[in-house]
């Protein structure tokens, strides 16, 4: 026993589940036929995945002047949409990691589902680089293998770091992904009566036992993998950043970019999630594991990193006056003032005011609000992006280049498609996988510690846990 | 299962009801010298390892020398692209940029211990294993589900049939049954 008394949580699993229920909560939803509703949804998420693949179709076909691009506005929605998905993608990472990391056992709920999202958010976030190059069939010189030039990619350019940054970003979250599902994929395997079923998760779930001599080496993969993601997930964001910050632009070429893009990061990612977790629980009846403790918890996080961003917007001006540098000062009173500060404002609302509602319990608590706020968020962490991409170059050194920049309906298109993207894979993964993570939720109910039973009958017993409330206290 | 003497014996396997159960037994065997056994449960226990006796997992040194083969690699890549085979001059900037080249280290140096971590696991637990003698019982199933079950494999140099169930069932298993190839 550790000298140390801690303050026991209340359950994280409400309702009264033992390991059985719980395995047939989650598990029955991948071994019973296919819901009707589920080939609606799937539908329509096909319908934009086609408009996805024909819009990059025309694009590849016709290049990349059926987009809004313009001379000094080289990079629209293209590299905001890049940024946008990387970033929510973060929120996955932040909750498999670095929650783990903290011992944060609340994340076990929503691990496996913000993982998923995780990959298919960095999945769409990929398409933009890899079709703005223009000529698609040459991407392969991107990466440092031998072309018919006979030139090596250039290492100094913040463009290739993103490549490697967004491609091991990708290969580690599918890995680690695939490390936790693999103990609850033989839970199906062990569960699957169709031949079909046994044979697929069986094969996916690699003859796992559930024996202790592999646990205890999963478990130390496991860590160590949190280990690793940890960095790994500050640094990609870190990079994004730095295909801004490493050029010479007004309002990019600025040190608190790595830090502000990965809060914002954050901050839209775990919005992303609660707009999903609260979709999906209530489809799938998971309110018993994924509470509402869980969205104050995420609402908490949102309200402290909706901080620090708006921390940052405030930041950035006060350097620009500091500097003394005129073109930096120029750029950030057109941003508030010029022609994008419909944008400008609409970002300060959605990202700075909206989260500030958190403060409050009821609102925290609230699950219409906090789905509200949650579309809010990813909305205004659109703008942020479309803010820093577009004012700076529209609005750089000359005046005389300065233009207005609009996107075409091909833009609006291929981004929209995504969704479409987007939604298919996160289907597939509602339908055949466990979307909870079963063997770590286990390990975090009462039940499974040895200590809450009886050295001698070996019966359960529960522990008492007694939430003191806060008291207001005078000073 | 009935016994068919012409198979050969895998092991005893018991189940237990819960996880503190589970421990105790595992105590129980790691006492008596076996080497050849494990527990099963549907998630990790905690305190398992003691009372198992378990070594430190090696998976350690594994991810450090994928780590350190992602870092040389990466290192050694970029100067022999950018330094030795095919110098170019960009901006005036040095061939041996050092700064520039720390987030591509970084990234490979994760990847390849990423892969280390996950590969070196599955490599340590012997997985993929496409047959374990295991699941031909088929109460084996609740395994990944709620049952927690001890083997004591037939392999094992101490191993005799009736001593082992007679230390199972001391320990207060709910059912123990052989398992054969």
């Amino acid at each position: 026993m550790s000298k140390y008394e801690y303050v026991k949580e209340p359950a994280l699993v409400k309702g009264d589940h033992d390991f059985s229920s719980l395995t047939r909560l989650v598990t029955d939803i991948n071994l019973r036929p296919t819901p009707k509703a589920w080939y609606v949804a799937m539908i329509g998420a096909n319908t934009l995945l086609f408009v996805m693949i024909a819009a990059i179709g025309y694009l590849i076909w016709e290049g990349t002047g059926i987009w809004g691009l313009t001379n000094p506005v080289g990079w629209g929605w293209a590299i905001i949409n890049f940024v946008w998905w990387v970033g929510i993608g973060h929120a996955g990472t932040l909750i498999s990691a670095i929650l783990f990391l903290f011992r944060q056992d609340w994340r076990t709920a929503i691990n496996r589902f913000a993982e998923a999202m995780t990959i298919f958010a960095v999945m769409c976030a990929g398409v933009f680089p890899a079709i703005h190059v223009g000529r698609i069939w040459v991407i392969y010189w991107v990466f440092p293998i031998p072309n018919q030039m006979q030139m090596w990619p250039n290492f100094n350019s913040p463009l290739l770091w993103d490549v490697f940054a967004v491609s091991t970003y990708f290969t580690v979250s599918l890995l680690f992904w695939y490390v936790g599902l693999v103990p609850d994929l033989a839970t199906i395997r062990d569960r699957a009566t169709s031949k079909i079923r046994k044979i697929c998760y069986g094969i996916f779930s690699l003859g796992w036992t559930g024996s202790n001599r592999h646990w205890w080496n999963y478990e130390k993969a496991y860590m160590i993998l949190a280990g690793l993601a940890t960095p790994l997930v500050l640094s990609v964001h870190t990079i994004v950043s730095f295909d801004f910050a490493v050029s010479m632009i007004p309002g990019w070429h600025t040190t608190i970019f790595p830090p502000y893009f990965v809060a914002g990061a954050i901050f839209s990612g775990f919005a992303m999630v609660l707009t999903l977790m609260l979709v999906a629980r209530k489809i799938y009846g998971m309110k018993d594991i994924m509470t509402n403790d869980h969205m104050e918890k995420m609402n908490i996080i949102i309200l402290v990193t909706g901080s620090m961003v708006g921390f940052a917007y405030m930041m950035e001006f006060f350097i620009a006056w500091y500097s003394g540098v005129e073109y930096e000062k120029a750029i950030f009173m057109l941003r508030a003032t010029g022609p994008y500060a419909w944008a400008y404002w609409t970002m300060m609302t959605c990202n700075v005011l909206s989260p500030q509602f958190f403060w409050f319990k009821k609102l925290r608590r609230s699950v219409g609000f906090t789905f509200f706020i949650s579309i809010v968020v990813n909305i205004g962490m659109w703008f942020e992006r479309f803010v820093i991409t577009v004012t700076s170059l529209a609005n750089d050194y000359l005046p005389s280049s300065w233009d207005y920049y609009s996107p075409t309906i091909w833009d609006v298109l291929t981004y929209v498609g995504t969704f479409g993207l987007f939604f298919t894979m996160f289907l597939l993964f509602l339908r055949f996988l466990p979307m909870v993570a079963l063997a770590e939720i286990k390990a975090v109910t009462p039940q499974a510690d040895p200590h809450n039973y009886d050295e001698e009958t070996k019966e359960f017993i529960p522990p008492k846990v007694e939430v003191p409330e806060p008291q207001a206290q005078k000073v | 299962m009935s016994a068919n003497n012409e198979q050969t014996l895998y092991g005893i396997l018991a189940e237990y009801r819960n996880p503190k159960e589970l421990i105790d037994v595992a105590r129980e065997v790691s006492k008596t010298g076996y080497q050849k056994w494990d527990t099963f449960s549907p998630y990790p226990i905690h305190g398992m390892d003691k009372a198992m006796k378990l070594k430190k997992s090696k998976l350690g040194w594994i991810v450090f020398a994928h780590g350190m083969v992602g870092f040389l690699g990466a290192v050694t890549m970029m100067y022999f692209m950018a330094v030795a085979d095919y110098p170019t001059n960009i901006s005036g900037k040095p061939f041996l940029n050092g700064p520039a080249w720390v987030p591509i280290t970084f990234e490979l140096t994760v990847l390849l211990s990423s892969f280390g971590a996950v590969f070196g696991m599955f490599f340590l637990n012997g997985l993929p294993k496409l047959h374990n003698p295991l699941f031909n019982a088929p109460r084996f199933k609740k395994a990944t589900d709620d049952g927690f079950f001890v083997c004591i494999e037939a392999g094992d140099s101490l191993f005799d049939k009736e001593k082992v169930k007679k230390l199972l069932e001391e320990a207060g298993a709910t059912h123990i049954e052989e398992v054969y190839e």
